[in-house]
């Protein structure tokens, strides 16, 4: 099944000479493996979020189906695709114009540069590929155990508390997530220590499940939900936000159960640290495309191409910020600010608006402030810090509303406070309302408690209930919300028959 | 070996079809067809099952966009809906959908796709005498756009060989005007088979708005089908209410009579037609009625149902009758037509048409025997 094959001839010529225009303009990255595909294969890899080998679940056939149609129809093509992981891959769609792969490519090192020294990917895991490969494993041998249906109808429910995660996790390192995993199931199972530590984890999982299997095949809810009573919550656990880690340790739950949910926890912490990052990392991808192109590598034939997909990749949109455009901008305004020295107290307090207009200290501290913002900031702290009202007015930028009376959204205005504040709004924990549990014994009952930190929107409702229905096939009990709609608090339940309001 | 994806991907359709996995379907937007806008373009839906998940409500929450416009101008460019029609704007966010040119082989492409259809395998003489011209020889005349060059090219290279001017080392050819060759057409004649639709309808007063927009929309689909499985197609239009005449397709989907309903009276207007226009054993006919399921009297179903067996039936493909369910009509017709005919009879095909969303359903009722 090799649908990508490694690039060799031009390609690999060009390769070698961007990689050098990197190393010269001080990227440092672990080594890019180039790979190209047709429109098929990256179709498929797009649609498993980049990797070759990925659990059997239909929503990748979903994407891959929506990618297709939109590729089939002309409406849409995928330029490029890298993956964090060491080496570092990334895929060329052999249909694109040479001066594109040049493009991608460049592209591509600026994401590896920021793949290998941001911060928040300190921790992940760069033998992604094979983890996910493994998961995949794992999960089609439970299919075949326990029935697709069965398997995937547990993988839906879980998706559903896949968004619900604590960032501050991505500071503990795989291995020690894994370890805890491994402990939590090893705790769960009551079993005799004669398990030999020298074999491998994938046998010893599937020893013990065989051993639960034949030994204590009656495990019936009951025995489980007994199992929660029973077990210690440790109290400095809550409040939480890492919601699938809580349901690991307390809800109760089958060992294939805690394993898929571990699985789909460890992917979407893989994921996460490209969520929090997405301006900033394909700000600085693109600044280095567009430096290290039109600096190197662009030849004069190339120009007017070159133009034209740059401005493609940068157009604006009214309906959506483009990160790539605003991430660029930003790169780009910052570089200047500390060329010029347009920062610190003295600029800052200047009245006078032609000094200020003319400022140049010759500081030249350009490059290597962003340099270090790429390594320390994620798009919070990005925006935060370095998103200026005069940036925000050069970039034009608006604000829009739902207008109920005409029916469509219109432009509220170009206030800058209220573009900022909108703008990390969206960004506050990766666009996804702050959901933790707040107490896994509610009123005594063994309920779930979950509060949502109202941050100014409110959740929508009907989705809050499915979301509930699904926790509450995992825990078992009761699952209950307290939130806020239109500034008042209220409270709502899942029974797992009905959603309602607790008066 | 297939890629794992595409069982993934067979999986995904599956659910949108509703064959597996029931309890996502509440979560299932769009349906499967191509809808068509009117000016020319089709609106693909992208089906997308949304895992429910915790989100913030659209409405409040606005967003951000860069570009010109002052306060109180529209983000997308477009008119605004009816006055507190908001639903469909905030709705239509976030979803996929995709708006594109089709052509007409393309839509029908896609029905077929979706609804598994098989192809129709005529029957009757290929009659039908279809010209088409292909380019399959040369000539020395003819348009620069038809310029065939390598051949043009071996002309002057013979007629410089010939006549000693060609230079191995040199190997520069100017062709000359007598060099150049030409693509030129060939006529092919190919027989078609032929056929006719002829659609009646119950345009009495229990059939409303709504009945007839479904009608509508089906014929449209069941004409795209037939049009791409024959080359040339008729269509006749037949309404009735307790008499029955022949209209063009405008009038037969904008009358509306306040009759009673004599469903003879369009069955043998049928028969009539098909006895004077078109010979079975040369055309391929498909008779379809539309109606609510009323009928005046059991004396006239019974003339009806003689007409039908008599004439009709054994000189068509199959006849098909599609009750469209009104809360006016009784439905007793359908009744009458499944107690004779059954649902599984190859000739007669009967269905229910409960409302929009059953039409696809339906049209893959009428077309799936692949007559």
């Amino acid at each position: 099944m090799h649908r990508s094959k490694p690039i060799d001839g031009e390609l690999l010529k060009l390769k070698d000479e961007i990689q050098q225009y990197a190393v010269e303009c001080g990227l440092e990255f672990d080594e890019v493996i180039f790979e190209v595909c047709d429109y098929q294969s990256i179709n498929i890899l797009a649609a498993q979020g980049g990797f070759p080998n990925r659990y059997p679940h239909w929503r990748f056939g979903m994407d891959y189906d929506q990618l297709s149609k939109g590729y089939t129809y002309g409406l849409q093509k995928i330029y490029e695709m890298v993956i964090n992981s060491k080496p570092c891959y990334a895929y060329l769609f052999n249909a694109n114009h040479f001066v594109d792969q040049k493009i991608v490519m460049a592209h591509v090192y600026g994401h590896a540069d920021f793949f290998r020294n941001n911060y928040w990917f300190k921790g992940t895991n760069k033998n992604m590929m094979d983890v996910m490969a493994n998961h995949g494993t794992k999960i089609r041998r439970y299919m075949d155990r326990y029935g697709q249906d069965k398997i995937e109808n547990f993988i839906d429910k879980v998706l559903s508390l896949e968004n619900l995660l604590d960032p501050n996790v991505l500071f503990e390192s795989p291995e020690q997530d894994r370890r805890r995993r491994e402990q939590i199931v090893q705790e769960k199972r009551e079993l005799a220590s004669d398990q030999d530590d020298e074999r491998s984890k994938a046998l010893k999982s599937y020893m013990n499940s065989k051993i639960d299997k034949s030994e204590a095949p009656a495990t019936t809810d009951l025995d489980l939900e007994e199992k929660i009573d029973h077990q210690a919550l440790n109290p400095s656990d809550l409040p939480t936000r890492d919601i699938m880690k809580f349901m690991l340790g307390y809800a109760p739950l089958e060992d294939w159960q805690a394993d898929i949910i571990g699985i789909l926890r460890e992917e979407a912490y893989y994921f996460l640290p490209q969520r929090m990052t997405k301006i900033m990392n394909e700000g600085w991808a693109s600044y280095w495309h567009s430096t290290i192109m039109t600096q190197r590598a662009v030849r004069a034939s190339e120009i007017v191409d070159f133009a034209d997909h740059h401005a493609g990749v940068m157009a604006m949109s009214r309906k959506q910020i483009n990160p790539y455009k605003i991430g660029i901008e930003l790169f780009r305004d910052i570089e200047y600010r500390w060329d010029t020295g347009r920062f610190g107290k003295e600029y800052q307090d200047c009245e006078d608006m032609t000094v200020k207009a003319n400022w140049d200290k010759d500081t030249g501290l350009g490059k290597k402030k962003i340099f270090e913002i790429r390594k320390t900031h994620n798009d919070i702290t990005f925006i935060d810090e370095f998103f200026t009202q005069e940036f925000c007015e050069r970039q034009q930028l608006f604000t829009y509303n739902f207008n109920p009376r005409s029916g469509r959204y219109e432009i509220d205005g170009r206030e800058f406070q209220a573009i900022k504040a909108k703008l990390l709004a969206q960004l506050t924990n990766f666009g996804v309302p702050v959901i933790e549990v707040e107490s896994s014994n509610h009123a005594n009952r063994g309920e779930i408690l979950l509060r949502h930190i109202h941050q100014g929107v409110d959740l929508a409702l009907t989705y809050a209930a499915d979301t509930m229905k699904n926790i509450f096939a995992l825990w078992k009990r009761p699952v209950n919300l307290v939130t806020t709609v239109e500034g008042k608090e209220l409270f709502y339940q899942h029974d797992g028959i009905e959603f309602k309001p607790v008066a | 070996m297939d890629h794992p994806i595409k069982r993934d991907h067979t999986r995904f359709r599956k659910i949108v079809k509703g064959k597996i996995r029931d309890s996502l379907k509440k979560y299932i937007s769009h349906g499967e067809m191509p809808l068509p806008k009117g000016d020319g373009t089709y609106r693909i839906p992208m089906p997308q099952i949304e895992t429910p998940r915790f989100k913030f409500g659209e409405k409040q929450q606005g967003g951000l966009g860069q570009g010109e416009g002052n306060p109180g101008d529209p983000v997308d460019g477009q008119q605004g809906d009816q006055p507190g029609d908001g639903k469909e704007a905030g709705d239509s966010e976030g979803k996929k959908e995709l708006e594109i040119d089709l052509t007409i082989d393309e839509l029908a492409q896609i029905l077929g796709d979706e609804l598994e259809l098989p192809n129709i395998e005529p029957k009757g003489k290929k009659c039908i005498q279809s010209m088409t011209d292909r380019y399959t020889s040369i000539g020395v005349v003819g348009p620069d756009s038809l310029k065939h060059f390598k051949r043009s090219y071996k002309e002057a290279l013979k007629r410089q060989i010939a006549s000693g001017t060609y230079d191995p080392s040199n190997p520069v050819i100017i062709p000359h005007r007598g060099d150049f060759r030409y693509r030129s057409a060939n006529v092919n004649i190919e027989y078609e088979n032929s056929a006719v639709v002829i659609y009646m309808m119950d345009v009495s007063g229990s059939m409303g708005d709504e009945q007839k927009e479904i009608v509508r929309t089906e014929s449209f689909w069941i004409n795209l089908w037939l049009k791409s499985q024959y080359k040339d197609i008729e269509i006749r239009y037949i309404i009735h209410d307790a008499t029955a005449k022949e209209v063009d397709e405008e009038t037969f989907f904008k009358t509306r009579e306040s009759g009673g309903t004599l469903i003879s009276s369009a069955y043998r207007l049928c028969r009539d037609i098909i006895y004077s226009d078109y010979d079975f054993s040369e055309w391929n006919i498909y008779p379809f009625h539309f109606s609510d399921g009323d009928n005046w009297s059991t004396d006239d179903t019974k003339a009806c149902l003689e007409i039908l067996d008599m004439d009709i039936i054994p000189n068509s493909n199959m006849f098909c009758y599609g009750q469209v369910e009104s809360r006016y009509g009784s439905g007793q017709f359908f009744k009458d037509l499944d107690g004779k005919y059954g649902t599984n009879s190859d000739d007669v095909i009967l269905s229910k048409i409960a409302n929009k969303e059953a039409i696809l359903d339906s049209i893959k009722e009428f077309l799936e025997k692949g007559k």
